[in-house]
């Protein structure tokens, strides 16, 4: 090719197979950066992000995480203030229900809801005239009334509460509607010497049956059983004072 | 022909070797690098022009090295070191990308 001068094509073509002294010096810078280069690669490649960084992108790097730990922190604050004020609000909820759960358990008692148990008297009261009036036993039951009696039983068959009705029946006395026939066995819990003491005092309840020619015996004990309950009707005109 | 040869024993050295690279040298690595990219790409452009002269290579290698060094030293000694080196950076890629032209113009004649 005299003529034309030869194309960088036919250059490349012709140092690709003779090798000269100039090549080798470009072999060797051109290896050195390559090697600079898979060095620098793996450099940035590796995991510790701070190495190599100047002192103004460290400082900003810092800046950035103490902004954010601050964040985390008041993050964190934010969280256990709710955490507590729940923990708070739950534990007053629990509070009010165990007190509640009581309150119910004691009115069941006093409503006759529920079955009770405890220390008390166990009075009989014999009749075998048939002279005893419904003022007598009602005398007896206000007796053990004002003696703080928690709970009255009838004869294993009537419970008796506040709403208690007592009439005359035939052969011995309705009680809530109940006809029960002497003897009467009036079960009662409460302090067992207080409610004796009330039935047996002179001139008292004892002494009043007595003189109607009938007895009674009173027995104290430690364990009384009351096992009638009541349903508990819904007051028709009474309401609870809201907020009370 | 060699120089194909000195670029794959480069990258094996590299890959082997995996040497590390002294703290003080860290900033300036990449740098050199891309500067040592630069002459390279020069020098085939050159070398396609038919103007290649194998002691301009090495010079111009070494001082586009070197230079790129000083700039970003100098950066970071002014404080302006990240900005520096970003520069560094646009202007070697700009001619990079201009080399790169002129070669696929001479090798594809578009």
């Amino acid at each position: 090719m005299p003529d034309t001068p030869p194309s960088g094509l036919d250059r490349l073509r012709r140092a690709f197979l003779s090798p000269s002294r100039g090549q080798a010096v470009v072999a060797v810078l051109v290896g050195l950066l390559a090697f600079a280069a898979v060095t620098q690669a793996r450099l940035t490649g590796k995991d510790d992000t701070y190495a190599g960084l100047r002192q103004a992108e460290l400082i900003q790097a810092l800046n950035g995480l103490q902004s954010a730990s601050r964040k985390a922190e008041r993050d964190i604050s934010d969280l256990e203030t709710t955490r507590d004020s729940l923990r708070n609000s739950s534990q007053r909820r629990t509070t009010a229900l165990e007190q509640a759960r009581k309150e119910v358990r004691t009115l069941s008692v006093l409503a006759g809801t529920v079955p009770a148990t405890g220390p008390g008297v166990r009075v009989t009261v014999q009749d075998p005239k048939g002279d005893l009036s419904l003022n007598h036993l009602l005398d007896g039951i206000e007796e053990l009334r004002n003696a703080g009696v928690e709970a009255i039983e009838i004869n294993d068959r009537v419970r008796v509460i506040a709403q208690t009705s007592f009439e005359d029946g035939p052969g011995g006395v309705r009680v809530d509607g109940v006809a029960l026939k002497p003897p009467y066995v009036i079960d009662a819990i409460g302090n067992a010497d207080t409610l004796a003491g009330a039935l047996q005092f002179q001139g008292g309840f004892s002494d009043d049956v007595k003189m109607e020619s009938g007895s009674v015996t009173v027995k104290k004990s430690d364990k009384i059983t009351i096992k009638v309950t009541r349903t508990p009707a819904k007051p028709r005109y009474a309401e609870a004072v809201p907020g009370q | 022909m060699i120089a194909v040869i000195g670029l794959v024993v480069g990258v094996v050295l590299g890959l082997f070797l995996t040497p590390d690279v002294p703290l003080s040298m860290e900033p300036y690595l990449p740098i050199a690098v891309v500067a040592a990219l630069d002459a390279v790409f020069g020098a085939f452009r050159a070398f396609l022009d038919g103007i290649f002269d194998d002691k301009v290579f090495v010079i111009s290698f070494i001082s586009n090295v070197l230079i790129a060094a000083v700039i970003v030293f100098l950066g970071d000694k002014l404080g302006v070191g990240a900005q520096l080196s970003t520069g560094v950076v646009v202007v070697l890629g700009i001619r990079i990308f201009s080399n790169a032209a002129a070669i696929r113009r001479h090798l594809f004649h578009a």
